[in-house]
């Protein structure tokens, strides 16, 4: 195992100032604090692939300055985001795809679902190269570059992951596709090509003989006969050593995809054509022309051959293909480990050593999947990868479900990382939220922790967010980010949006805490404000008794402005007795009584008067002594301006109910 | 964060534009950095896009077609705030936009009605504490009047003409004081609109009777952040969703011509009976009788993933967006 790199924090001085850090959920902050440096080792932020992001704050002597370490740069680069949003339309697609196919129906839809992802990463390179090139900025185009490289090694480990563990190719067509794949990774034969052939006399072009051996290395017979064509027409003495050569070419017998020869069959016929193409070498026919002769020989497979052409082949997998068409084309996918080291070691030599990449196709081409994705996990600076090749070959059923120390297997794992990586950028959080749910262990655990944390700046996000919650039965988080976004509200004076927010949450206490704010600012400025929404409420009103008290009070001054006075009387009592009002409003209340009592029409009847009295003295009577003491006279005149207006009340009904009607 | 406003081609450009695109697929011409998220837009004419953010400030961009270029035209800073203006961080989204050449009128989270014109620098009339809870969306129903939803349910009349701060007439929903998002008006029949709430439902109204919808439908699983009568073919009805789908409601009256196997991908439902001889009296929006009418609903996302935010529609051409940060075009709506 490498010790992980180590990243400068620019800015953060240890030297000056003790620094101390703070984890986060995908941030580190790294701030200064009070004390001077007095001496000792300093450590800095840990070992981060990230790199700093800003730091606020002056710089002066006093104040300090916090610095926030991010530790996945790669998700806020513009071109890698189609890369996120496309492969999450596909990993959704895997994922959803039950097993309705079996055997080889469902190993050709998961060979889809890997092309699907290389496809993606392809379009991602020609954005990237086509930034690249249009960019002005030196520092950009280079990032660029180096992008373009990076996800063009990371197209090449997976189509070659595809071949041997999603296609698993057998013996025979598995040549074939290390063919097409060498093939569709070494890009300069084309425009080699293309200069030889639009060239006067294609045949004296310097590069002609370069082509050639281009296609012959890459089992490009019909390709490299076309070439030869053109030197036997433009060099009449060579026609019959190219007629010939011409002949072994067509004759190579290569596996071919339908099933119309065995294997046994494909070798016999291929011993054969070697021991033609031997004979020709050894009776000296192609001696004449060093270039032919050379061609015959890789056709033999001649190691010595094949490695002096290495500048044309640029690799050493390459070399491996084409070594291995020559002189073992129906090779079994395990034997290929031992070509594999041979080759790399006689390409690499004594002087270079090899890279990561070399590393992680090596390990692939031994079949140690573990291998090839922890050489990955290193070598990339970026989850994407090994979480989404890893889950492909994990529903390849090809990793044991063996369980890290932690808990969960290595697919969870990585897209737990993977995912968490997203949570920290602004917009591709909602992303994450698919890959958590795919994660049976910890999923939930890590969504409910991450999506606390997700800044929400407009209503529309914090719906959206809420919704995510509401559809997994996360209760606890709804209530919270409701709880969050109504506090807002009426901090902001929005009383409506903070009771919309309460009753998205069922949240009756909050419900109750609007109300009062309501029924505060009515005591203080003798009216309603929002009417609009205190007169709307429906059946929300419910929610909280608080709320109800509201609703109901409302009503009570409509209907005393509609003069419904018996309806509002009624209502006004029946908000005291049941016990809807708040005991400290029912003062308000008695005093509200007040000019219904004093209406020349009596209202209240004896029964509700009596009961009025009985509320008055039950407001009363719980007042200490002490309390009434410190009763200004304001309170104390209200109290007996009751009870006098009830007293009159009381007579006048006892009076009118006595009365017998019509006489 | 980086948000941009851009302007896409979609027309056939002759075959590949510069970079040797595919001739069908959207190009973009240019684009502008945006501070804020972009909210809502619309086009107030040919050449100027007025753009609402979430930071409270309305923008009118303009569209440069002979250079291709966008650059900021006219800006309101602060439309849109939290009690003071001038704190910090004061701002309040705003939420929907509407424009009838050259008013422009724009609506908040902080219940603000603003009502702009083009080229002049202050609003010309500002409705403060419109409402006590956001405002969602806001359309024209007449030149004067408007339509507002609100996140308590209710469908407000605002007419300019009056001088107090009050709406003329509050529609509610029926039941539970859901949240409504969007708004949309048909274009010919003045007193027909269409609500979309945050429980997917989408409601039509007749304004001039009642305080309640006509009808409530059933229709997605979660917040329907659009809806849009088609402009010239108003039986048409488009809505889209957070769950990810976009419906195509169709009230049209000439079904019995479409061979009712071919539906464009996903789910179509319901079917009711037919009776096509009084239709063109009473518009099929209105009619709730379900025996008598016949209504085609089509989702027109085959593999639904993210949230649709948005969309439009003008001739056979619908174009929506979805939270995969794709745009999606379809320019054979009626094919």
């Amino acid at each position: 195992d490498r010790r992980p790199l180590t990243q400068v924090v620019p800015g953060a001085d240890p030297a000056a100032r003790q620094l101390c850090f703070e984890w986060g959920p995908a941030e580190v902050l790294v701030c200064e604090t009070l004390f001077g440096r007095r001496g000792g080792v300093p450590s800095p932020g840990p070992a981060l692939t990230g790199s700093v992001v800003t730091g606020g704050g002056e710089g002066g002597p006093g104040s300090s300055r916090v610095f926030v370490v991010r530790r996945d740069q790669d998700i806020y680069i513009q071109t890698l985001r189609k890369l996120f949003n496309e492969s999450h339309g596909i990993f959704i697609g895997l994922q959803r795809s039950e097993e309705e196919f079996t055997g080889k129906s469902r190993k050709a839809q998961l060979v889809q679902v890997s092309k699907n992802y290389r496809s993606v990463i392809r379009a991602c390179m020609e954005d990237m190269h086509q930034a690249a090139v249009t960019t002005r900025d030196p520092a950009l185009h280079s990032q660029y570059s180096t992008q373009v490289s990076i996800l063009s090694a990371m197209e090449l480990i997976w189509n070659l992951c595809e071949i041997l563990f999603v296609e698993a190719a057998a013996a025979g067509p598995l040549l074939l596709r290390l063919l097409d794949w060498v093939r569709l990774h070494v890009c300069d034969v084309d425009n080699m090509v293309h200069e030889v052939l639009s060239s006067e006399n294609p045949s004296k072009h310097k590069l002609f003989w370069n082509a050639v051996d281009v296609f012959v290395l890459q089992g490009r017979m019909d390709e490299a006969r076309h070439l030869l064509s053109k030197e036997a027409s433009a060099n009449p003495t060579s026609v019959s050593t190219y007629k010939i050569l011409d002949d072994l070419m067509k004759k190579m017998p290569v596996p071919n995809l339908g099933n119309t020869q065995t294997l046994t069959e494909l070798e016999l016929k291929w011993q054969h054509w070697h021991e033609e193409c031997q004979r020709y070498l050894q009776d000296g026919t192609f001696a004449s022309n060093s270039h032919m002769e050379s061609i015959c020989k890789i056709l033999l497979g001649d190691e010595n051959a094949i490695l002096e052409k290495k500048e044309l082949m640029t690799t050493w997998y390459h070399f491996l293909v084409t070594r291995l068409l020559y002189s073992h084309p129906t090779v079994k996918p395990m034997e290929l480990r031992f070509y594999a080291q041979a080759c790399m070691d006689l390409f690499l030599g004594e002087e270079s050593s090899p890279e990561p990449l070399d590393t992680i196709l090596m390990a692939a081409f031994e079949f140690e999947l573990h291998q090839v994705i922890k050489e990955c996990s290193i070598a990339l600076s970026n989850w994407w990868f090994v979480a989404h090749l890893t889950d492909l070959l994990d529903h390849c059923k090809l990793l044991q479900s063996h369980n890290l120390y932690f808990g969960s297997n290595m697919r969870e794992f990585l897209i737990l990382e993977y995912a968490s990586g997203l949570f920290s950028h602004h917009s591709l959080w909602q992303l994450g939220v698919d890959y958590f749910d795919h994660c049976p262990e910890y999923g939930r655990v890590y969504l409910e922790l991450h999506i606390e944390r997700i800044p929400l700046n407009t209503e529309q996000k914090a719906l959206k967010v809420l919704r995510i919650c509401e559809q997994r039965q996360m209760h606890e988080q709804v209530r919270s980010i409701c709880k969050i976004m109504a506090m807002k509200a009426l901090r902001n004076n929005r009383l409506g949006s903070a009771l919309s927010w309460s009753i998205r949450a069922k949240d009756a206490a909050f419900a109750t805490l609007i109300s009062d704010r309501f029924l505060k600012d009515y005591c203080e400025r003798g009216c309603f404000s929002d009417l609009d929404l205190i007169d709307n409420l429906g059946p929300s009103m419910l929610l909280s008794d608080r709320l109800t008290f509201l609703g109901k009070y409302r009503e009570f001054h409509r209907l005393y402005g509609e003069k419904r006075f018996s309806e509002a009387a009624k209502l006004l009592l029946m908000l005291m007795t049941a016990h809807i009002a708040p005991c400290s409003f029912w003062m308000t209340l008695l005093t509200d009584a007040l000019p219904l009592l004093e209406q020349k029409e009596v209202i209240f009847s004896a029964e509700q008067t009596y009961e009025l009295m009985r509320c008055l003295e039950d407001l009363t009577a719980g007042k200490s002594d002490k309390q009434k003491f410190q009763d200004d006279d304001v309170e104390t005149m209200k109290v007996e301006m009751l009870r006098l207006a009830l007293a009159r009340n009381l007579a006048r009904v006892i009076v009118k109910e006595g009365t017998l009607e019509g006489s | 964060q980086d948000n941009r406003l851009s302007v896409w081609s979609v027309g056939e450009l002759g075959n590949g534009g510069p970079g040797g695109e595919y001739p069908g697929e959207p190009q973009l011409l240019c684009d502008i950095r945006h501070d804020g998220d972009v909210m809502d837009m619309q086009f107030l004419d040919q050449e100027k896009i007025v753009v609402a953010s979430s930071t409270g400030s309305v923008t009118v961009f303009r569209h440069h077609q002979n250079n291709q270029t966008l650059s900021a035209n006219q800006r309101w800073e602060k439309a849109h705030y939290h009690v003071d203006r001038d704190s910090f961080c004061g701002g309040a989204a705003c939420t929907g936009v509407i424009c009838n050449n050259p008013e422009i009128v724009t609506v908040g989270e902080d219940g603000r009605i603003n009502l702009f014109r083009a080229d002049q620098k202050d609003a010309v009339r500002t409705i403060d504490n419109a409402d006590s809870s956001t405002l969602h969306a806001v359309t024209f129903l007449r030149t004067t009047e408007i339509l507002t939803v609100n996140s308590i349910g209710q469908l407000k009349i605002w007419d300019f003409r009056q001088q107090r701060n009050e709406p003329s007439q509050i529609f509610s929903l029926t039941g539970d004081r859901v949240p409504l998002h969007c708004v949309d008006r048909h274009p010919n029949q003045q007193h027909i609109v269409a609500t979309g709430g945050q429980d997917g439902m989408l409601s039509i109204w007749d304004i001039r009777q009642g305080t309640m919808p006509v009808s409530l439908l059933n229709a997605h699983e979660a917040e329907m952040w659009e809806v849009h009568f088609h402009p010239s073919n108003p039986d048409h009805l488009f809505t889209c969703s957070e769950d990810g789908s976009l419906w195509h409601w169709d009230t049209s009256t000439d079904i019995s011509e479409k061979p009712s196997f071919l539906h464009q991908g996903g789910r179509s439902t319901t079917y009711f009976s037919h009776n096509t001889i009084n239709q063109s009296v009473v518009s099929a929006w209105l009619s709730n009788d379900p025996t008598k009418d016949r209504m085609e609903i089509t989702n027109l996302i085959p593999n639904q993933t993210l949230s649709v935010n948005s969309l439009d529609i003008l001739g056979p051409c619908l174009v929506y967006g979805t939270d995969g940060e794709a745009i999606y075009v379809n320019r054979q709506l009626f094919a």
